[in-house]
C-alpha cells in the first residue's frame, strides 16, 4: 500500500516535458463542430508546445476503417498518441482548461502565467 | 397518391423474420420484426448476449442474411470462445464474410469530454460494418455501456434515438440487448427508443432451482404470446419452449402391449395397455409401484423393445439388484443394449432442463416403452403448475413418438384424491394401496380407469416373491374382504370345514354299512327259519304222503336243497 504514493510524488514533481507530441484529430466532414475543434486546438498548441506537436486531421468519413483502430465513438475526437499513455478528447475543444486537464498540460499552463 | 400509399401501408402486414430460436418464432407469430430493431432487456446472466449471436449465427448460416455484432462489453476472442460450444465457429463465419463482430472498447479513465460532440463516429463505423459484408442483421450488445464511459447523457440520449431511427432507416433488423433496471424494463429507459418489439429474459431462482423465463412484453402490430415462457440454454444453443407448441393430433395405435403382468394383462381385457397410451401407477410408498414399472420394462425388452428407464430416486445398480430380489433380472438387457437407465437427482436442474435430456434422451436412444420413476419427485423442482404443464408437454412428446410411457407417482394418504392434478393426462390409472387388516399390511392393486379397453373392476392382492410379481383374488366372502394371511386363514378354516365333513361323512358311511350288514345278517336269519319250516312242512308232507310236493320258497331254495341233501 505504501508504493503507489512516492510514484505519485514523482508524477507531481517531474512534469512530463517531451520534446514530440503526436495529435490525431478525428472528424467526421466539414461540420461546424470539427471546424471549432480544429481551430481550438491550433491555438492551444501553438500557444503551449509551439513548435513541438504534429497535428494530424482523419476524416471518417473518407477513411471509414481508421474508426476502429482508435476506437472512435465520437466526433470530434482528440487523440494523444504520444507522448504515452494515449489520451482522448471528447468534443470541439472549447473549454480550454479542460483540454490542457486532458493532454497533461496544465503544468506547462502555470508556468507562463 | 399520399392516401394511396397509406393504404397499401396498412393492408401490407409487418414482415417478419425468423428469429433463429427454436419456440421464439412460434410465440411471436413468425418471428422479430423485419427491418425494425428489438429490444431484449434482462438481469446479467439471463442469456441476453447468447440469444443476440444466435440470432445472428442462425440468420447468417440458414437465411443467408449476414450480420454485424457490435459489442461494447466482450472482445473478439472472448466472444468467439464463449459460443465455440455451442457449435459456432465464428472465425470461420468471419472469415466468409458472413458475421462482422466489433469490439467496441471505452476507457472511461483516457476520455475527457470538452464541448460539443457527437457519435457520428459510432454511426460510420456500424455503417461500414454493415456495408462490408451488406449485412441484413445487426446486434448492439450491450449498448448501454457508453453511459458508464460517456458523462454527458443528454448527448448520448438524443444519439442513441437517432441511432435507432437511423437503424430503421437503414432497413436492418436489430437486436439491442439492455441491463434490467430496478423496477424498469431498462435501466437507462431504452425502451422508450426502440418501441417495436420488447423482449424480457428472467433468471429466477426458486427454491434453489433456477429456471429462466422468456416472455414478449410488446410487439407493435403483431399479436404475440403474452405468457412467460421457460427457455433453456443447452449445448444446442438457445431454446424457447411453448406450452402450446404441441397439438392433440398424434396417432392412436390400436396394437396392445403386455404389461409383464399375466394377470394384469387379464384385468386389461385380456391383452394389456394401448401402445403410446400413458400409464400411471401410483401407490402409497412400498406398494410395488417401481417392480410394476420394472415389470414392463422386463417385458418390453423380452419383445426385443428398447425401454428408457428415469429413475429419481435409485441409481442403476440399486434398482437392478432390487429387482433381482422378485426374480427380474434386468442386467442382461442393459448389456444387449435394450434398456438404458438415466439416474439423477431431480433436484440436480430445473424442470425445463429435466424435459429437455428427456427429449434428449428419446431423440437419441428411440425407445418404445418409458419409465419415469417416480414422476412425482419432479413435483419437489416446481410447482404443481409448472409440473402439470411440463408433463403435459412430455406426454404429448411421447404420444407423437408412439412411446408407451409408465409413470410410478407416489402418494400420501388416500390416493385417489391428490393426483387430479396429473391423472387427467393419463389413460391408464393403476392404482395401489396398502390394505391393514388383522394386523398386517398388504397390497391391493385395482385399475381405476382404463381409456378405451374393458378393464376389471375387482382388487387384487400383488404378491411380490421370489417368483416375481403375483396377482391374486382377494377373499371376497359374504360378509367381508380379506387379504393377507387373513385370507390364508379363511382359506384354511374354509379346508379345515371340508375336512370334518369328510370325516362326518365317513362316519356316517361306516354306520350306515355296519347296518346293512346287520340287516343282511337279519334277512339270513329270517331265511334259515324259512327253510328249517319248509324242511318241516315238506317233512309233514312226506309223512301225510300228500299227493302235492309242497313249493319251496325261491329265496334260500338252493340253499333248502343243499340242506335236504
Amino acid at each position: 500500500m505504501s508504493k503507489p504514493l512516492p510514484e505519485e510524488k514523482k508524477i507531481g514533481s517531474k512534469p512530463p516535458n517531451h520534446e514530440a507530441w503526436e495529435l490525431r484529430l478525428y472528424v467526421a466532414g466539414q461540420t461546424a463542430k470539427s471546424v471549432t475543434a480544429f481551430a481550438n486546438l491550433k491555438r492551444i498548441c501553438e500557444q503551449y508546445i509551439l513548435g513541438k506537436y504534429k497535428i494530424e486531421v482523419v476524416d471518417l468519413l473518407k477513411n471509414p476503417t481508421l474508426a476502429k483502430g482508435d476506437q472512435i465513438l465520437a466526433v470530434p475526437t482528440l487523440v494523444r498518441k504520444l507522448p504515452v499513455p494515449i489520451r482522448k478528447i471528447l468534443g470541439d475543444l472549447s473549454d480550454t482548461e479542460r483540454v490542457l486537464v486532458g493532454l497533461d498540460l496544465r503544468h506547462l499552463a502555470e508556468q507562463i502565467a | 397518391m399520399k392516401t394511396q400509399s397509406i393504404k397499401t401501408k396498412r393492408l401490407q402486414p409487418l414482415q417478419k423474420i425468423s428469429s433463429g430460436i427454436s419456440g421464439l418464432d412460434e410465440i411471436t407469430g413468425g418471428g422479430l420484426p423485419k427491418g425494425r430493431p428489438t429490444l431484449v432487456c434482462g438481469n446479467a446472466g439471463c442469456g441476453k448476449t447468447l440469444m443476440a449471436m444466435e440470432f445472428l449465427v442462425r440468420g447468417a448460416v440458414e437465411h443467408n442474411e449476414p450480420g454485424v455484432f457490435m459489442s461494447f462489453e466482450e472482445n473478439e476472442e472472448e466472444l468467439t470462445g464463449n459460443v465455440a460450444s455451442l457449435g459456432f465457429d465464428l472465425k470461420a463465419l468471419s472469415a466468409q464474410k458472413k458475421i462482422v463482430l466489433d469490439h467496441v472498447r471505452i476507457e472511461r479513465s483516457e476520455i475527457q469530454e470538452t464541448g460539443e460532440y457527437d457519435l457520428e463516429g459510432l454511426f460510420i463505423r456500424l455503417n461500414h460494418a454493415i456495408d462490408s459484408i451488406g449485412a441484413k442483421r445487426v446486434v448492439l450488445d450491450t449498448i448501454e455501456g457508453l453511459f458508464a464511459a460517456l458523462p454527458n447523457h443528454s448527448i448520448l440520449r438524443s444519439e442513441l434515438r437517432r441511432l435507432f431511427r437511423w437503424l430503421k432507416d437503414k432497413g436492418v433488423s436489430a437486436i439491442i440487448t439492455a441491463e434490467r433496471g430496478d423496477g424498469l424494463l431498462t435501466r437507462h429507459g431504452l425502451d422508450e427508443y426502440v418501441a417495436d418489439c420488447v423482449i424480457l429474459l428472467d433468471h429466477r431462482v426458486n427454491e434453489q432451482l433456477s429456471t429462466r423465463r422468456l416472455r414478449v412484453v410488446k410487439y407493435r402490430g403483431s399479436v404475440h404470446g403474452t405468457n412467460e415462457y421457460p427457455f433453456l440454454i443447452s449445448k444446442d444453443g438457445f431454446s424457447v419452449l411453448p406450452v402450446t407448441s404441441m397439438g392433440l393430433d398424434h396417432p392412436a395405435s390400436s396394437e396392445r402391449i403386455s404389461s409383464g403382468v399375466n394377470r394384469l394383462d387379464t384385468m386389461l381385457g385380456g391383452k394389456g395397455f394401448f401402445r403410446g397410451s400413458s400409464i400411471l401407477v401410483s401407490g402409497t410408498a412400498g406398494t410395488g409401484k417401481s417392480s410394476i414399472a420394472a415389470a414392463f420394462v422386463d417385458a418390453a425388452a423380452r419383445r426385443g423393445e428398447r425401454s428408457l428407464y428415469f429413475a429419481f430416486e435409485e441409481s442403476q445398480n440399486q434398482i437392478l439388484r432390487n429387482m433381482n430380489s422378485i426374480s427380474l433380472n434386468l442386467e442382461p438387457w442393459v448389456k444387449k443394449g435394450l434398456l438404458q437407465f438415466h439416474a439423477s437427482r431431480p433436484s440436480l436442474y430445473g424442470l425445463e432442463m429435466h424435459l429437455l435430456t428427456i427429449y434428449d434422451a428419446v431423440k437419441k436412444f428411440k425407445p418404445r416403452v418409458v419409465v419415469m420413476d417416480p414422476v412425482t419427485n419432479l413435483i419437489s423442482v416446481g410447482t404443481e403448475i409448472e409440473v402439470r404443464s411440463m408433463l403435459t408437454r412430455l406426454i404429448d412428446f411421447f404420444k407423437t413418438e408412439q412411446v408407451t410411457a409408465l409413470f410410478p407417482s407416489l402418494t400420501t394418504g388416500d390416493s385417489s384424491q391428490s393426483e387430479v392434478a396429473i391423472s387427467s393426462l393419463m389413460d391408464v390409472w393403476i392404482l395401489l394401496r396398502n390394505i391393514e387388516s388383522a394386523g398386517e399390511r398388504n397390497r391391493g392393486l385395482y385399475i381405476l380407469k382404463s381409456r378405451g379397453m374393458e378393464h376389471s373392476n375387482q382388487i387384487r392382492e400383488v404378491l411380490l416373491s421370489n417368483n416375481g410379481i403375483g396377482l391374486v383374488d382377494v377373499y371376497a366372502g359374504p360378509a367381508t374382504v380379506l387379504t393377507g394371511s387373513a385370507r390364508i386363514e379363511q382359506a384354511g378354516r374354509e379346508k379345515a370345514d371340508v375336512d370334518r365333513r369328510k370325516a362326518q361323512i365317513a362316519v356316517l358311511k361306516a354306520g350306515l354299512e355296519a347296518k346293512i350288514d346287520e340287516l343282511n345278517q337279519e334277512i339270513n336269519d329270517e331265511n334259515l327259519l324259512d327253510q328249517v319250516n319248509a324242511k318241516s312242512r315238506f317233512n309233514l308232507a312226506a309223512n301225510r304222503q300228500a299227493d302235492v310236493e309242497p313249493k319251496l320258497k325261491s329265496n334260500g331254495h338252493h340253499r333248502i336243497e343243499e340242506f335236504v341233501k
